[in-house]
């Protein structure tokens, strides 16, 4: 497949980067990504890999817009309060990059799609908000071999690693199991600074691009956390564990199922209305 | 003793992992635990002994993202 003329001008400051090419520009554009939450996270990378051209971009949330949303939904804008969140990111990613294919699924991922909508995508990038979808994407990369670039945020913190599953840690080498439901609070409980979600979405957006170029040092084996308040980022150095009960030598989970994690129905309004 | 968290160096009367995380407030589920690059299971924290100079890091869950 040759570039048009629109398409050289387009992507022309990839292409002058001699680690990127036309020929890594091109495996860009064959490149299948899978974008799971089209929220805080989810809005810099699918704007990013959009505006760098990726081939397919599936997308997965099975929410509304909200106007608490959009203090760092970016994707989303105040006309799409109340749209699905897939249709709202599908057109700004359309408008963007008409080259980019769009794949939307509004639904939640469980253990009976996560497998077959992953077959679809050659990478998984977390963008979700909860601890139950967390372990499921990385249970679910390890059963289907994808690589995953995991994220989490909160208040002014946030971190993200990279997972070739089978060959670097894993999210569970670290954290095997779920944590109990209220022992850590989440974005809506604690709040979370809007414009960490686009820093550290955008760090998952540059990996990703990273591993579909096969350039530079993947973020494997290694946790990147950055500390908002003191403007600091440091790296942990992580094992894949022998004793881990997805990837391990002798693993517990065989097989795909949900993560369980009682429900919380905290409610932000309700607990202000408390406070005053 | 003198042990370093998470890049600080701190001062700590702990003898254990156990004891570092009860005197910081920090509940053994809210976190995974490297003490000199090896990850302690949380069954394992009560046992594992702290010495001047130990390099400790605090993995704290983060579940936004949305």
């Amino acid at each position: 497949m040759a570039f048009t003329e629109e398409q050289l001008v387009r992507y022309s400051r990839h292409i002058i980067l001699s680690e990127v090419g036309g020929k890594g520009q091109k495996k860009i554009g064959k490149a299948r990504v899978l974008v799971i939450g089209a929220g805080g996270l989810g809005s810099p990378i699918a704007l990013y890999l959009a505006a760098a051209g990726i081939g397919k971009m599936g997308i997965i949330d099975a929410d509304t817009v909200d106007l608490t949303n959009l203090q760092r939904q970016i994707v989303h804008h105040t006309k799409d309060v109340g749209r699905p969140k897939v249709d709202s990111a599908a057109e700004k990613i359309k408008d963007l990059n008409p080259d980019v294919e769009v794949v939307t699924y509004q639904k939640y991922l469980d253990a009976e799609n996560a497998l077959e909508i992953y077959a679809d995508y050659d990478y998984v990038i977390d963008g979700t908000d909860n601890f139950p979808a967390k372990f499921l994407i990385n249970d679910a990369a390890f059963f289907s071999k994808k690589p995953l670039i995991h994220g989490g945020i909160l208040r002014f913190d946030g971190q993200l690693f990279t997972i070739i599953p089978g060959e670097s840690a894993c999210y569970r080498c670290i954290f095997p199991e779920l944590p109990p439901q209220g022992i850590v609070p989440s974005c809506q409980e604690a709040g979370v600074l809007g414009a960490l979600a686009g820093l550290i979405g955008t760090l998952q957006a540059t990996e990703v691009i990273k591993l579909i170029l096969g350039i530079g040092n993947p973020l494997t084996n290694r946790i990147l956390t950055y500390h908002g308040l003191e403007t600091l980022f440091r790296e942990i150095k992580i094992k894949k564990s022998p004793d881990c009960p997805l990837c391990g030598s002798n693993p517990s989970i065989t097989e795909l199922t949900m993560p369980v994690q009682e429900v919380c129905d905290f409610n932000p309004l309700e607990a202000e209305k408390k406070d005053q | 003793m003198f042990v370093k968290i998470n890049g600080k160096k701190e001062e700590t009367q702990a003898e254990t992992l156990d004891a570092l995380l009860k005197s910081k407030d920090i509940e053994p589920q809210m976190v995974s635990v490297e003490l000199n690059n090896a990850l302690i299971a949380r069954t394992d924290l009560a046992d594992s002994p702290l010495k001047e100079g130990d390099a400790i890091e605090l993995l704290f869950f983060m579940g936004g993202g949305i």
